[in-house]
């Protein structure tokens, strides 16, 4: 049965009429046309459907659309200010942290969660608070290091490039 | 696969293969009116980057700036044909083609210039798509000499193309076309694709490989439903929404009784089955010696194993269809879509003139996943519903269980090494099932839902290519070492009651960690360094190159060594004829490994993106290692168990190792594929490692605690 649900979305408050047990991930791209996060599994085991529920990084696959009643919701389309890119948006595409790209807006949503929290993690408190997104291709030390030099440029502007280039341990040996 | 471009042109160079087959240079390149340049390719993009590394080729060759390259969406209404995007090949044979092509065009706009001007054409060239003199611009561009006529005609004569020495584009990082899309959430993915009337449709899967539909209780459905198709074994739905067209597909698989049948082998005995099989047995090298097999004193044998492994894309397969009277309009993420076309003309019984197939992006694909199924499925439930599209999204599960799988895998061998220390014979016997399954092999159309269907026949096992050391389970199975009596033979089942096709480097993963553990093993009882041992064998100054390479910046002869932590070398070239890879990786392992990190040097050839080389390796060897140390597709008799990322694991972020790579420079050599060398070596050099920490070798993957406990209690 259908019902009427009121969330705040990516900063516009939103009412929804939808079935309340759907999964809040199939309003955000059915109802609300939000590509961004992803459908991978369906049980919140591999984090490409990640959104901020109030702040915290949800799995919205297996979160149940009434639950996230009056709540506030940012997708990976909702942080960008403007034109600006999120630090962390920016630090992917410098390190070039991504190969097919289906995580991505699930892994830049752990990552912002992250740093709100903890805004200079270490490498292990990276990779722990990334540890339930999945990636297939390989990205994870670009993706770790994409992470590092956001949380550095946001305390840091000037050396955000900086840590960024010494981060990486790929290279062309000529 | 080889294409003469001018029959009977003489000794002359020819054009690519690509190129010959698909020659209209309009097809390959045209120039819009915005000042941008299309590119089109037959080649799909799926993350490894393709794309960019064609955009860098075609702004090379033109003089124009890479910000100016469209590479255009492939479809089989207005894309050259260039086959299946597999075994790392784009670069080689498409990027080959575009050079080519651009190249052709570039002396085109140059003659045409020329007369204009009244000109030589020797004093003309071309400043990002403008036409200059040594005193500056003509006023005349591409884009204003471009008219009808110009570009739609064949390739003619090859023309040289750049040196790399010129290059000023191409051979540089670029920073990837797609990815400012996918940081941002932007619709890329054929996942993300809404089209006008869109419905939404589930197939109801029978219980197992070797499940029938016994019965179909009357099914209540939900409100939303359209259509239900039911044909033999296939069930499905078609709702106006997503979450509908969910809960038919439940009240569906609710009404259906199935026969199932206990048809899979013991997950158990992966050993005993492949070797119970019937098997097409074929010589895949033979260079006898006898004289050198008869200077050998001493003698080893073991056998290596792998599990079957799954795809285990981060998008399940998804697919739309739509019929508009008796033509047929597919959105894949297929690698190959004029196969695909093919088949499904086949399959239905239209002429394939009839389909159009376009690509869309999907996730990763790292083979022969479930596109191509997804497409079939799509099409079936459109039928019931013309004029509408109907999109098609996989479960989790059905990817898992019913998508391709690569084989399961045993290589036996063996070797003798004279009092010298040196190998002078070689023996290597490979059991699997073929890795060449895509749509249209042999024939046959290969798409599960017809396999379904009423009157739908089981799959033949799968093909395996010419046992020629370069393709299917055999590839890599001829060790590149400088052997003098060596015998390879290919045992290719003839049954297959697991369904395999490609994945990702076929069989070079098992037999490069097979030819590697055992080159390891050899050493210990000749006594020798394993990188030492490794180039005592290798003459191709390009392999001992990669080695002496990997085992320079990782510290090869300065590790660390002691109980608990183990440093491993491995090695191959691609196929045997394609890119080099050596690989070390250091470990610390009881009974349970821990993989610290992974360097790489490779050495695929002249380079066009070496940013996206280095991407390539590292993803290749991340993968790599969750295979070797996670991965198991897992069963019982009737059905694939391992149906979520609970029971099918791969290596997340806190297992994942820190990963060097150095591109070895190679610029004066063909290009080669980096997608897929990294794979086998990375697993030899991990068996390498785990042997060395715990002192035991596992020779059965994956290396999981379970694997390395029975290793080190039957040693």
């Amino acid at each position: 049965m259908q019902q009427e649900l009121h969330m705040t979305v990516n900063g516009s408050p939103r009412t929804i009429s939808c079935e309340p047990a759907s999964p809040l991930l199939d309003v955000l791209r059915h109802d609300l046309g939000l590509a961004g996060p992803r459908f991978g599994c369906g049980a919140g085991l591999c984090g490409a459907c990640r959104v901020l529920v109030d702040g915290q990084p949800r799995s919205s696959c297996d979160l149940p659309a009434w639950a996230a009643e009056g709540s506030e919701i940012t997708t990976v389309e909702g942080l960008a200010d403007g034109a600006a890119l999120h630090p962390v948006q920016q630090a992917f595409i410098d390190e070039q942290a991504a190969q097919c790209g289906y995580c991505t807006s699930g892994m830049i949503i752990s990552a912002v969660a992250l740093l709100r929290g903890n805004p200079a993690p270490d490498d292990r408190q990276v990779r722990e608070a990334l540890d339930g997104n999945l990636c297939r291709c390989g990205a994870h030390r670009r993706i770790v290091n994409a992470v590092l030099s956001a949380a550095a440029a946001a305390r840091e502007p000037a050396a955000g490039r900086a840590a960024a280039a010494g981060a990486g341990s790929g290279q062309a040996a000529r | 696969m080889s294409a003469s471009a001018r029959p009977g042109a003489g000794a002359g160079p020819s054009l690519p293969a690509s190129l010959a087959a698909n020659p209209i240079l309009r097809d390959w390149v045209d120039f819009t009116d915005d000042g941008t340049v299309t590119v089109r390719s037959g080649k799909v993009e799926y993350g490894q980057g393709v794309w960019t590394a064609l955009a860098q080729v075609a702004a090379e060759e033109l003089d124009v700036a890479l910000g100016r390259i469209r590479v255009a969406p492939v479809s089989t209404s207005s894309s050259p044909d260039e086959g299946v995007t597999s075994g790392s090949r784009s670069i080689e044979e498409s990027g080959g083609a575009l050079r080519q092509a651009c190249a052709q065009v570039r002396a085109t706009f140059l003659a045409a210039a020329a007369e204009k001007l009244g000109a030589r054409r020797a004093a003309l060239h071309v400043d990002d798509g403008q036409i200059c003199t040594a005193s500056g611009a003509t006023g005349l561009t591409y884009w204003s000499l471009n008219g009808p006529g110009l570009l739609d005609r064949p390739a003619g004569a090859p023309v040289p193309a750049k040196p790399p020495g010129r290059w000023s584009v191409a051979g540089h990082s670029a920073q990837r076309l797609d990815i400012p899309d996918k940081v941002t959430g932007r619709p890329r993915f054929l996942h993300d694709l809404v089209l006008p009337g869109m419905l939404f449709g589930r197939v109801v899967r029978p219980p197992g490989p070797g499940a029938t539909l016994d019965r179909l209780a009357a099914a209540e459905l939900p409100s939303g439903v359209l259509a239900q198709v039911h044909d033999g074994s296939f069930l499905g739905v078609i709702a106006e929404s997503d979450p509908a067209a969910g809960a038919a597909a439940a009240a569906l698989a609710e009404a259906a009784s199935w026969r199932t049948r206990e048809t899979l082998p013991d997950e158990d005995d992966l050993t005993g089955f492949l070797t119970a099989q019937p098997a097409q047995v074929l010589t895949v090298a033979a260079r006898r010696d006898d004289a050198a097999a008869a200077s050998a004193s001493r003698y080893l044998s073991a056998e290596y194993t792998r599990p079957f492994l799954a795809h285990a894309s981060m998008a399940p397969s998804c697919a739309i269809a739509r019929w508009d009277g008796a033509a047929v309009t597919v959105w894949t993420h297929s690698q190959g879509i004029f196969a695909l076309r093919g088949a499904l003309a086949a399959a239905l019984g239209v002429p394939a003139g009839q389909i159009t197939v376009h690509h869309a992006e999907g996730a990763g694909a790292y083979g022969h996943n479930g596109a191509d199924d997804a497409a079939a499925d799509a099409v079936l439930l459109a039928r019931a519903v013309p004029g509408r599209p109907v999109r098609v999204m996989w479960s989790r599960g059905d990817e898992l269980a019913w998508a391709p799988l690569g084989s399961a895998m045993l290589a036996r061998l063996s070797a003798g090494l004279d009092g010298h220390g040196r190998i002078q014979s070689w023996r290597q016997d490979v059991w699997s099932n073929g890795f060449l399954g895509r749509p249209g092999t042999g024939g046959e159309p290969r798409l599960l839902a017809f396999c379904h269907v009423a009157g739908g026949e089981p799959m033949t096992p799968a093909a395996d290519g010419p046992p020629n050391g370069t393709i299917g389970s055999t590839r890599n199975a001829v060790p590149g070492y400088d052997i003098p009596d060596l015998e390879v033979t290919r045992h290719r089942l003839l049954t297959m009651p697991i369904r395999t096709s490609s994945l990702r480097s076929l069989g070079a993963f098992l037999n490069v960690f097979a030819i590697e553990s055992f080159m390891d093993e050899l050493a210990a009882v000749a006594g020798a360094d394993p990188v030492s041992f490794r180039l005592a064998h290798l003459s191709d100054p390009r392999a001992r190159r990669v080695i002496e390479e990997v085992a320079s910046f990782s510290g090869w002869a300065a590790r660390p060594r002691g109980e608990g932590t183990g440093f491993g070398v491995g090695f191959a070239r691609y196929k045997g004829t394609s890119g080099y890879c050596a690989a070390v990786a250091q470990v610390d392992a009881d009974t349970s490994v821990r993989l610290r990190k992974l360097w790489l040097a490779v050495d695929v050839g002249r380079v066009i993106n070496p940013d996206g080389v280095v991407n390539q390796v590292e993803g290749g060897a991340v993968q790599s290692a969750s295979w070797a140390l996670r991965e198991r597709v897992r069963f019982d008799r009737a059905a694939i168990t391992s149906v979520n990322w609970d029971s099918y694991p791969i290596l997340r972020f806190t297992e994942v190792p820190e990963v060097a790579v150095r591109i070895v420079d190679a610029a004066g050599e063909r290009e080669a594929g980096a997608g897929e060398v990294a794979q086998g070596p990375v697993a030899g050099a991990i068996g390498n490692a785990v042997a060395a920490a715990v002192g035991v070798r596992v020779r059965d993957l994956p290396l999981t605690t379970e694997q390395v406990t029975r290793a080190i209690e039957e040693s």
